[in-house]
């Protein structure tokens, strides 16, 4: 009989005013009773709206039928045949568009919590599992894959499955994409990574870091030097500023800059080498997830006022519903509907305010949200002393600038064929932020994963 | 990890290290840079290629100790090892065409001047060093820069070593002695590059200068490096570190450069201080 409650099982989690002054995970994990009531909650429906609702197609009843019987390690086996990431996927998708929008429970009360019962399985394997990890039988061919980000991690643990020697090369000296620079310790431990990490290389994935793909040694080489096919998952590029006044002053980070610092380079430690201003007022231009990452990390540094600052409503806000649910409650304050129009400094070029006007929604743009419009008369000033500019990336021009023959829109973005991934060189396949402009860690693993399998048939027939 | 070959001291306070990489080696070209970390939680830093031997499988980097992580740096010895080096990043310094061109070079800033100097004398072009120290102690690279260029030209600013005075006087003199050049090429401090640049606007002399800003990745990521070129914003590590020395924004970089200035200072005291400790 399931368990016909029409809420989930709440998270348990560090306490709001806990949490924002630490910089350890905020979620705890559901506890093996926890997980079993929630698992019970699945009505195991014949037509899986859910596992359409996965990028990676993930079989979730089936799964979440295992940990409801107790057979956690088996219901680790069930996702990890779909995802090379689960523990990662399980905390920071966003399950509310995808898997949990689609579940029928959600029609009336919430939706089994998918996500949550995800990151219970890979957390209890990580925890558990004894075994080795048998590597496969290679097959002769060698496969380079760009980026140890999402989508790379993904393709190359998919190909090395398939029994093909894989390379991945990183530019940074750490492998981990944006799952290490970029999501904070509290949302994603950096601990967890190293696992995911630690299980692609006990399959025998070289991964080679301080290789910038494009300056280092290019597309062209790496064929010349026997790879049969190639995966860019470079990631998103520089990051976007408004073209407002101001925003070369002091104190004026991009997110990318100030999250690398703070995550990365590991500014949040006492006695880390890596300076960060130390910022009493802050403001976060931008909704989505980055932003909110942004926010909370300015928080946890000690600022006593964080903003974020968004020109559009809350129901526009990009970033997952729990992301900003966790802000609020932190005490991030939403300015929403706002928009930047000058950063203003002192004699010491340090900042010292943010200039912005209020705004109204229009009718719908070309994206299909509401256009945002100036109130007439509305300008205001927030007392702020750092921003960070939250409002997206433009490709890395590295790879294209040095790779002839590969195709890329006017954004920059490379260009793809179709769900494969195969761009407009032969053997060179590409997926995540590279090809889409800023996304998610769920989409590129998705891209990764559709394009180890065209690499595997691309490499069958040749 | 990336093994130092060689080690020298070049004056009491900048070190020449050459490293083992041969990637980098490999594709390294005058102009270019690339970013180490000392060690497992040092921070990044950039620093520009001064030399390579591609048969060899070695880049030299010449670094004058301004911070914690330069200290660090100075204290590994020869047959030591730095933990991360990656590169070549950035564009190469454009020679091609140039015919007759006046390298204009200031302090630790000479280390980079110096490959360029090289790469442009060996391809048959006119080159006029002026290089610049502020006492004689400081010199680095003398017979380096003798033995690559048409005319060498040696300043101090106290007058102990060459002719005292700055390079921007040197450089002005030669011009109005009539000398022309297609291009003149000045690596040094910001406030040198943007008296530097100050003069040869004044006789419409196109002006490359090389940018080092603040840097994290270095690869095009995180956007820290941004400078105003001819009202825009451009990227030192990608668009970079050359750019039209007569479109630079200097005063912004310069303040840019000195965010940090308090906390280097004092991290730069704690290492001292630890070293001290285990000295």
């Amino acid at each position: 009989m399931p368990n016909m409650s029409l809420k989930k099982n709440p998270m348990p989690s560090q306490e709001p005013d806990v949490r924002n002054k630490n910089f350890l995970e905020v979620a705890l994990g559901y506890t093996e009773e926890m997980a079993v009531d929630e698992a019970q909650r699945c009505l195991n429906c014949k037509n899986m709206p859910c596992v359409a609702g996965c990028p990676v197609n993930i079989e979730i009843p089936k799964f979440i039928k295992e940990i409801a019987d107790g057979k956690f390690e088996e219901a680790f086996q069930i996702i990890s045949k779909s995802s090379s990431l689960p523990a990662v996927c399980g905390r920071v998708c966003p399950q509310e568009n995808q898997c949990e929008g689609k579940c029928v429970r959600g029609i009336k009360g919430e939706p089994v919590g998918i996500g949550r019962l995800e990151r219970f399985a890979a957390d209890y394997h990580n925890a558990n599992f004894k075994g080795e990890v048998v590597k496969p039988e290679l097959n002769g061919k060698k496969v380079a894959v760009i980026g140890a980000g999402p989508s790379g991690l993904t393709c190359a643990g998919d190909l090395a499955k398939a029994g093909y020697k894989v390379t991945v090369f990183e530019a940074l000296h750490l492998a981990g994409g944006v799952l290490v620079y970029g999501i904070p310790e509290f949302r994603l431990p950096k601990s967890i990574v190293q696992k995911e990490i630690d299980n692609l290389s006990a399959l025998g994935v070289d991964i080679e870091t301080n290789m910038v793909i494009g300056k280092t040694v290019t597309i062209d080489e790496l064929f010349e030097q026997g790879y049969d096919a190639i995966f860019i998952g470079s990631g998103a590029g520089l990051p976007r500023f408004m073209n407002i006044p101001g925003e070369n002053l002091k104190g004026v980070y991009s997110a990318n800059e100030f999250l690398t610092r703070v995550n990365l380079m590991k500014a949040y430690r006492e006695g880390s080498d890596t300076p960060i201003k130390q910022n009493k007022k802050v403001a976060v231009v931008g909704g989505g997830n980055v932003a909110m990452d942004a926010a909370r990390c300015a928080k946890r540094l000690g600022a006593e006022e964080v903003y974020i600052v968004y020109r559009r409503g809350e129901e526009e806000l990009p970033a997952r519903k729990e992301e900003v649910e966790h802000a609020k409650e932190e005490g991030i304050i939403f300015k929403l509907l706002t928009n930047p129009v000058e950063i203003l400094g002192g004699e010491d070029k340090f900042v010292n305010g943010i200039k912005c006007v209020e705004m109204e929604l229009g009718e719908p743009d070309a994206s299909g949200r509401r256009k945002p419009v100036v109130k007439p008369d509305s300008e205001f000033v927030l007392d702020v002393d750092c921003v960070v500019m939250s409002i997206g990336t433009s490709p890395n021009p590295l790879i294209k600038n040095t790779t002839k023959g590969l195709d890329v829109n006017s954004h920059g973005c490379i260009i793809t064929k179709d769900e494969t991934g195969l761009t407009s060189r032969e053997g060179v396949y590409a997926g995540g932020d590279a090809v889409t402009g800023a996304a998610t860690v769920i989409s590129a693993m998705g891209a990764g994963k559709h394009a180890a399998k065209a690499i595997d048939e691309y490499l069958q027939n040749k | 990890m990336y093994k130092i070959l060689r080690r020298k001291e070049l004056n009491p306070t900048v070190t020449l290290l050459e490293i083992e990489a041969p990637a980098v080696a490999k594709k390294a070209e005058p102009g270019q840079f690339i970013i180490l970390r000392t060690d497992e939680d040092g921070e990044r830093i950039p620093l520009t290629v001064a030399d390579f031997d591609r048969e060899k499988g070695t880049v030299t980097i010449i670094f004058q100790i301004v911070g914690a992580t330069t200290e660090k740096l100075n204290h590994i010895p020869e047959g030591g090892y730095i933990h991360d080096f990656v590169g070549p990043l950035g564009v190469a310094t454009h020679t091609d065409g140039l015919k007759k061109v006046a390298v204009v070079g200031g302090g630790v800033g000479c280390a980079i001047a110096f490959p360029i100097t090289k790469k442009l004398h060996n391809m048959g072009c006119d080159v006029t060093a002026i290089v610049g120290f502020r006492n004689k102690d400081l010199v680095i690279l003398e017979d380096e820069f003798k033995a690559n260029s048409t005319k060498c030209v040696m300043m101090t600013d106290d007058g102990s070593y060459g002719t005292k005075g700055l390079v921007t006087n040197a450089l002005e003199d030669l011009i109005k002695s009539g000398e022309t050049y297609d291009e003149v090429i000045t690596i040094g401090p910001l406030i040198m590059m943007k008296f530097v640049c100050q003069v040869t606007k004044k006789y419409d002399i196109k002006t490359v200068v090389s940018m080092n800003p603040i840097m994290i990745d270095g690869t095009g990521m995180c956007g820290g490096c941004r400078l105003t070129v001819g009202g825009e914003t451009k990227f030192a590590c990608v668009d970079g570190p050359d750019f039209d020395g007569h479109l630079v924004d200097f005063d912004e970089a310069m303040e840019r450069g000195a965010m940090y200035k308090p906390f280097e200072r004092h991290k730069y005291e704690e290492t001292c201080n630890l070293f001290k400790g285990v000295k």
